[in-house]
């Protein structure tokens, strides 16, 4: 749909962009969850161009089989920093603590979250694990991964230390936003929220937070065994004091399997909105939908096995991990087979953000089902550590959740500023996006298959066909990214008014004025409906399915 | 917000009942992230003491088992009166608390102070981790192990135990100075909370390090 | 149909029968796969194409589902999960129970490098030898770092930990000559970590590792002097590592590349190294002997003379296979070029 032709006077006098002050310092010591997103959303973007100049660098050195613009040390340091900057500065955060920030409060009618000053220390703690690892990094960087396997992360020459004290940090901040996230949603529903008719996205994010606050700690103690051993050879990992690395393996995935669901549940949260939004349509499983993030969220605890089956696994520990990496399947399946019944009998306009959830749906169900094929074992023993595994993570990863971002903030571009991005323009960088991360990636999980391991250097001559055609499709994707950042950044000043709702969505984000005023709502809302009704009856009072509202 | 609304209620919060049911929820499941904290450290003693069963058993009964237990029961009695303190609280009887906090903040100092002979200890005779033990009496692979295991675990307690200090001073003082009352004590609770927390985890720790 | 999919699919050829029953798995899974995507995407697309949104007026029916579609939802992807599941488990398990009788083979990876022992002798560099149509098992290790011994034709891949043995094991039916790789991340090397898989009919291998023993057999019988302590069949190189380890050289100097209180081996060979005298002196054999017996004679830039003379300690064959080592280190192991296929050291040396 385009953007309805509103003048400047529906701008709404007093929003929370202008109120209670414009200045710097009122934006860096505001305790106003709208302005944390932002922040965060300003900042994780920064990171994803950053994470994405590392790809390209990569991307560039594959070109050729033999040294093409750096040496492996720098190569080795610039995959690590990649991975770092990827995963713990743009995916983990980027959704949950940017647009979960800016939208959570306001899907439950609440003033704020629980914790105001709580959620400012978790963006500052960002800013401070951030500064740390890029410390590290400017200052030699390190060479490890960004899955610091020991007893190499341990022996390495390079500075891991700032870079694993980052993470540490990081991890926090992370903590911090969940456990807040958890409280709001308890405890600040307006009237008429029950848990019923919480959205979709608030559904997801919890289920995000509650893998943040359990895995988190776990990874944190795991990544300061690394860096004490790292520093002054406790022997925690090392096998000549009778350490076992293959622990540090199992404590590293029993954080980062679920990290993944960290970075993919707040990306399955957006594509709820995006799809009954886009199609104007209830959704058509809500409790399907809603119970499949716990289940996510729960299952997700219990696979990190799969990670470690060529370490020597018995077959047992390898079945059970297995088909319990099936479940997660599951659920996503239950996910999308929902998300396209919603569309059926819709009444569906082709915007931006529902060119993303097409891509989406493409690229999480033939990177999930890779996923699940990863999960049969004997193909993994082929597959682990090659290339495909690279491709399949970056189906979800950037398929999934980077799609999932960019529809979100194609969809909520209007909320957050009040204004409308070029629709055509959006849609010239979607297919450009879309397109480009094919040729990217299709021929990565080729390369798996014929055998290459990822994390190469240099490289046989056969693989040199398949290497070029990936480093034209990160091109592509790179000129994609490059012309949205473009085009948002102009329509941050220069784009037309959006109006309150832009969308006709019957989200409860959009019951707010658009940008929402401080206290986001003038009084507290009372609601009377689900929050992805748009037939009639959708009006009428609550009904008796709805469970009293209750704190439990 | 009534105009009356109490001076501690903030903006986003219709009621200091709400308020609080939000801090201790907040509460409860920051504690809960601290015991995964240590659920890490105890796992990988369940798997090294799996492994080197012997000398693991060993090595514990080289350490001072009765530094041990008294700083078990150091702990346990700070507990006893945190609680009476966080009761007085809930009578509005702000330097009953103060004074409470501060007894349990000696009893710390006390535990603290054992755990520093025992550390001295534990430096005169060579038991540290990794590539600095040289501690005669247990040998072979698994015995800088347990004593990497012993530092970490009990270092990390003991940071856990400095923090829980602090706190229960701020608190006590602002008791003192009469910040809070009958009604409004929630801070009171939490740290309290806090201290349960930290002895609980003492709990595992001495049968996990000394007895077994 | 077979030989369409591998190639359609870019896999490497299929050196066992084993490789060729995971293949069948890979294949049905990719399709799978490929037809639930096209799928989703495809019914999307109609779903667009019918249900366009015509008016801002448009009014969309209530629509939720009734039990039976959740259950379709969740049994037809179940059912797909765990019949892969059914015929991929049991193939694992397949490969991690080595079958009685098996050829053992002992894997020791190394930064960069793979060595390779049959029990009885003899161990080589880089290349493993193997009959075809016999079961192998593999005894794999690690010195240093975690790597992953991996040969893309069998389908097979096993971490090599330090401090420990894994297995795995194959029975290569087609002779050839395969690629070795490591699959863990290792270090500046990871890439130029290749060996080489030399699967040879099964006469032909008996043949050879007889051969193998008998000059085994021979130079014990020549009862070599006492410190001449090379063990013919085994290569100069392989010889020469275990000297350096033996003699204590790795105390001072390296082999991963790091600076020590000697220079390190790495890339030495070869290289122009500038002395205290300020004399730039090329590090050749003739060099590398004369430091291993006069080590004060030219002493690089940078470091203390503090190395004792090895004169009299070591015969003149184990220099060489010492400076034979060196060479390696600079030679095939650590390449900066592109890789041109598997790297080895022929075996053995004679």
């Amino acid at each position: 749909m385009s953007p309805s032709p509103a003048s400047e006077a529906l701008v709404p006098q007093r929003t929370y962009l202008n109120a209670p002050a414009t200045g710097l310092r009122s934006w860096l010591l505001t305790k106003d969850h709208k302005r944390i997103g932002v922040m965060f959303l300003v900042a994780t973007t920064v990171a994803l161009f950053l994470g994405g100049l590392f790809a390209l660098l990569i991307r560039i050195e594959l070109l050729t089989p033999g040294p093409t613009i750096m040496d492996a040390m720098t190569y080795n340091r610039m995959f690590t920093l990649h991975g770092v900057v990827m995963i713990f500065l743009f995916m983990i955060p980027a959704i949950p603590s940017g647009f979960g920030n800016f939208l959570l409060p306001i899907m439950l009618g609440a003033k704020d979250v629980a914790f105001p000053r709580l959620n400012l220390l978790s963006f500052y703690l960002y800013l401070i694990g951030a500064a740390i690892a890029l410390y590290g990094m400017v200052h030699g960087g390190a060479d490890t991964g960004w899955t610091f396997y020991t007893p190499y992360s341990t022996t390495t020459v390079t500075k891991v230390t700032p870079i694993l004290l980052g993470a540490f940090v990081l991890g926090f901040s992370s903590i911090l936003t969940g456990l807040n996230f958890i409280v709001t949603t308890h405890t600040m529903r307006a009237p008429g929220i029950t848990w019923t008719r919480l959205p979709l996205f608030v559904w997801s994010i919890y289920a995000t937070s509650v893998i943040q606050i359990l895995a988190t700690p776990v990874l944190g103690m795991t990544l300061m065994l690394v860096a004490i051993e790292h520093a002054f050879g406790w022997g925690i990992f090392d096998p000549a004091r009778g350490g076992d690395p293959v622990l540090f393996q199992h404590f590293f995935w029993f954080y980062s399997h679920p990290a993944v669901y960290i970075m993919v549940l707040p990306a399955m949260a957006v594509i709820s909105e995006v799809v009954c939004a886009s199609s104007h349509k209830n959704i058509f499983g809500y409790k399907a939908v809603a119970y499949s993030s716990l289940g996510i969220a729960f299952v997700g605890f219990f696979t990190w096995g799969h990670h470690l089956f060529t370490s020597g696994q018995s077959p047992w520990d390898a079945g059970i991990f297995g088909v319990l990496s099936m479940f997660v399947g599951i659920f996503t399946a239950v996910k999308v087979f929902n998300w396209v019944a919603t569309m059926y009998k819709g009444s569906i306009s082709f915007t931006t953000p529902f060119a993303y959830f097409v891509g989406f749906l493409f690229f999480l169900v033939f990177g999930g089902m890779t996923g699940v094929a990863l999960a049969t074992v004997s193909l993994d023993i082929h597959w682990q550590d090659t290339y495909f595994v690279v491709a399949h993570f970056h189906f979800i990863m950037v398929g999934g959740v980077m799609m999932a971002f960019l529809a979100a903030l194609h969809y909520w571009f209007p909320k957050i500023t009040g204004r409308m991005y070029p629709e055509g323009w959006g849609l010239v960088g979607a297919v450009l996006v879309v397109l480009g991360f094919n040729f990217t990636f299709i021929p990565q999980f080729l390369l798996g298959n014929e055998g290459m391991p990822r994390r190469y250097y240099s490289y046989p001559e056969r693989f040199w066909p398949l290497n070029v055609a990936s480093t034209a499709g990160a091109s592509v994707l790179a000129a994609g990214l490059v012309l949205i950042l473009v085009y948002i950044l102009i329509s941050l000043r220069w784009g037309p008014v959006a109006g309150q709702n832009p969308w006709r969505s019957r989200g409860y984000e959009w019951m707010s004025a658009t940008p929402p005023p401080p206290e986001n709502f003038e009084e507290t809302p009372v609601f009377t409906r689900g929050p992805h009704e748009y037939d009639d009856s959708a009006e009428a009072p609550p009904t008796p399915t709805g469970e009293p509202s209750h704190v439990p | 917000m009534s105009p009356d609304a109490h001076p501690a209620l903030a903006h986003h919060f219709e009621s200091l009942e709400k308020q609080a049911h939000a801090a201790r929820l907040g509460m409860w499941l920051f504690l809960a992230t601290e015991v995964l904290l240590f659920t890490a450290l105890f796992a990988a003693y369940a798997v090294y003491r799996y492994l080197f069963h012997q000398t693991f058993a060993d090595a514990s009964r080289h350490i001072e088992t009765w530094i041990g237990l008294v700083n078990t029961i150091v702990l346990v009695t700070s507990s006893f009166t945190v609680a009476l303190g966080v009761h007085r609280a809930t009578r509005g009887d702000g330097k009953g608390t103060a004074l409470f906090f501060g007894l349990t903040v000696l009893l710390a100092l006390v535990f603290l102070g054992f755990k520093a002979v025992e550390y001295s200890h534990h430096f005169q005779e060579g038991q540290l981790p990794g590539r600095y033990y040289t501690y005669g009496e247990v040998t072979g692979p698994g015995a800088s192990l347990f004593f990497a295991l012993y530092f970490l675990i009990t270092g990390l307690h003991g940071i856990h135990v400095v923090i829980g200090m602090t706190v229960l001073t701020v608190i006590g003082i602002r008791s003192a100075l009469g910040a809070f009352s009958a009604e409004y004590n929630v801070p009171v609770e939490l740290a309290g909370l806090y201290w349960h927390l930290v002895d609980l985890i003492w709990i595992f720790v001495f049968p996990l390090i000394y007895l077994i | 149909m077979n030989e369409l999919f591998r190639r359609l699919l870019f896999l490497p050829e299929q050196a066992s029968d084993y490789a060729r029953r995971v293949d069948h798995l890979h294949y049905f899974v990719i399709t799978t796969t490929m037809i639930a995507a096209a799928g989703v995407f495809l019914t999307s697309l109609v779903f667009y194409v019918k249900f366009k949104r015509r008016s801002d007026d448009d009014r969309t029916p209530h629509i939720t589902p009734r039990t039976i579609h959740e259950v379709i939802f969740v049994s037809v992807p179940l059912a797909f999960f765990l019949l892969w599941f059914a015929i991929g488990f049991p193939q694992f398990v397949e490969l991690s129970r080595p079958p009685q009788g098996a050829m053992d083979v002992y894997v020791q990876g190394k930064k960069w490098m793979w060595k390779f022992a049959y029990p009885g002798g003899p161990s080589s560099l880089d290349a493993l030898r193997v009959p075809a149509g016999r079961p192998v098992r593999l005894l794999i290790t690690s010195r240093d770092v975690i790597h992953s011994f991996f040969v893309p034709q069998l389908r097979v891949k096993q971490d090599a930990l330090p401090g420990r043995y894994t297995q795995t094991w194959f029975n290569a039916t087609k002779p050839g000559r395969y690629e070795i790789f490591c699959a863990e991340y290792c270090g500046m090397g990871h890439s130029s970590m290749l060996g080489e898989l030399v699967v040879m009919p099964a006469a032909e291998f008996d043949d050879w590792i007889a051969n193998q023993r008998r000059g085994l057999a021979q130079a014990a019988d020549a009862a070599p002097t006492p410190g001449e302590g090379l063990r013919p069949g085994s290569s100069l190189v392989a010889e020469g590592r275990r000297l350096a380890g033996e003699q204590g050289c790795m105390k001072c100097h390296s082999v991963d590349g790091t600076r020590h209180i000697g220079p390190t081996w790495t890339l030495l060979y070869g290289r122009s190294e500038k002395l205290v005298t300020g004399k730039t002196i090329v590090a050749d054999e003739g060099y590398l002997t004369k430091s291993i017996m006069d080590p004060g004679a030219d002493v690089v830039a940078g470091y203390q003379n503090v190395m004792p003379t090895y004169q009299g300690r070591l015969s003149p064959p184990e220099i060489a296979a010492i400076v034979e080592y060196i060479k390696s280190l600079s030679t095939q192991a650590i390449r900066s070029g592109p890789s041109e296929g598997p790297a080895y050291e022929s075996i053995p040396r004679k």
